[in-house]
């Protein structure tokens, strides 16, 4: 399973590397919502610095909504999703190597985000830990949620229009979760935020339980 | 087009005596419970007759509750099964789902105009309910689609996953609602006051009764509508063309061609 995961994420990852998809357009997207942000609300330092990890967050879900829909587009050319089943590749393996190449996609694009939101928003980080932990813990949910709903939309004709609408209502706990943790991380009392952490791993580790069941079962009739 | 499934003739109604008779019940049971919320139940004292809509608004809540609840037994059910009736309760409750979460929040925010001076609080129960009704609106235009692929053979196992995180998932958002709202909450906010008696609380559990009666009615009613809906996608076409044949006066099938 592990094997498979690793070829998998691999692939996704070489794919993503040739075609630049996410450094050429979904990391610009990114820094576009945030310049946005702060040209919707007052451009007042102040405000944005306050607001700064709930705007970051809400920036890295619509982000996130692009990498996964990009991820499976990548399978829809060329029969891809049939060569897919017909590879032999464990579900589990394949839902697990989808889901790490996504979640590598978006550490970059937080990455860069963060560095935006530093700079553009003024914010302060305080808890270097907390950050780094809130992020992977939150990635992991993005990641592993967003595979699971991904291929239930993906090949449907509506896909981009369904898939916000089923993924983004179920990702409100990670929203919270992220945005209370990084509050403290930026500015607050480190030792607020890890109880919100302890949340976003949990529900990291219930997508990638469900997802890891339940792929196969999506993958047939994708 | 020769399905098994159209050698039984449909009967083109969801009526039957037994709906009927439950129907007569659950519409005494509505005037039994508008006589006791407008005239035999006092006004609170605080929210005055504001407390009124709590008859309506509690009951609500629960119904959509169980009946997401059903969605999820029922998308679980049809993952194991792959039988049809499982997959028509799905689609039904969630639909009566929709009907209740909607009416649920309307009156919660005329109750919360009335009594907090609000329409919209970020009260965890109210954030969770709006995005509860935000989750079934996206399962039901996934089971739209899925629907559409054709019969029960040919029907992806989508809907019926989203169908079956629907509840976990509603758990996860209140759980996560609760507890952030929690830290904020003001306790400025007057609560629906939970020792209430005699005469209100009759009221209420009688709301919650005749409301749970009109949730099966309307289940059952929605549940044999789309069990026709299924037949009518086998059988449809086969009755187009004897009727098209009917009007043109050609005679029945096999005999032209």
């Amino acid at each position: 399973m592990f094997r498979d995961a690793v070829l998998m994420a691999g692939k996704d990852l070489r794919i993503e590397w040739r075609s630049r998809v996410t450094t050429q357009q979904i990391a610009p997207f990114a820094l576009l919502v945030i310049l946005l942000f702060g040209m919707a609300l007052d451009p007042d330092r102040g405000i944005l610095a306050r607001a700064s990890s709930g705007l970051f967050w809400v920036a890295v879900l619509f982000c996130s909504l692009l990498a996964i829909q990009r991820a499976f587009t990548i399978e829809a050319a060329d029969g891809g999703r049939d060569a897919l089943r017909l590879s032999g590749l464990d579900p589990a393996g394949v839902f697990l190597g989808k889901a790490a190449a996504i979640a590598v996609q978006l550490v970059a694009l937080e990455v860069v985000l963060a560095i935006g939101v530093v700079i553009i928003y003024g914010a302060e980080v305080t808890g270097f830990p907390l950050l780094i932990a809130t992020c992977l813990a939150a990635t992991a949910g993005l990641a592993a949620s967003g595979t699971l709903y991904g291929v239930l939309a993906a090949g449907l004709r509506v896909r981009e229009t369904l898939l916000p609408i089923l993924l983004l209502p179920v990702l409100a706990p990670v929203l919270i979760g992220a945005t209370r943790s990084f509050e403290a991380a930026l500015g607050g009392v480190a030792a607020d935020g890890w109880p919100w952490c302890g949340l976003l791993v949990t529900f990291a580790l219930l997508y990638l339980t469900f997802g890891t069941l339940a792929f196969g079962t999506l993958l047939e009739e994708s | 087009m020769t399905a098994p499934l159209d050698a039984a003739p449909v009967r083109a109604t969801t009526g039957s005596p037994g709906t009927r008779v439950w129907g007569g019940l659950t519409l005494a049971g509505f005037a039994l419970l508008l006589a006791f919320a407008f005239l035999w139940s006092p006004a609170d004292i605080l929210q005055q007759d504001a407390v009124r809509l709590m008859y309506v608004h509690v009951p609500t809540a629960i119904v959509a509750f169980t009946a997401c609840f059903i969605t999820t037994v029922a998308s679980a059910m049809w993952l194991r099964r792959k039988t049809e009736g499982w997959w028509v309760l799905g689609a039904a409750s969630a639909e009566v789902a929709v009907v209740f979460t909607a009416v649920c929040l309307i009156t919660g925010s005329i109750w919360g105009r009335i009594t907090w001076g609000t329409y919209w609080d970020w009260d965890p129960r109210i954030t969770s309910t709006t995005l509860l009704f935000i989750l079934l609106i996206g399962y039901l235009s996934l089971r739209r689609i899925d629907s559409e692929a054709g019969d029960s053979a040919q029907r992806g196992a989508r809907s019926a996953i989203v169908g079956l995180l629907l509840f976990p998932n509603v758990v996860i958002v209140h759980f996560s609602v609760d507890w952030w709202r929690s830290l904020h909450q003001s306790a400025t906010i007057t609560r629906l006051d939970p020792t209430i008696e005699g005469t209100m609380l009759f009221t209420l559990m009688l709301g919650i009764v005749v409301f749970s009666m009109l949730f099966a009615w309307l289940l059952v009613h929605r549940f044999r509508l789309g069990w026709i809906e299924e037949r009518v996608g086998a059988t449809g076409l086969d009755d187009a063309i004897e009727e098209r044949r009917a009007e043109a006066g050609v005679p029945a099938a096999g005999a032209t061609l």
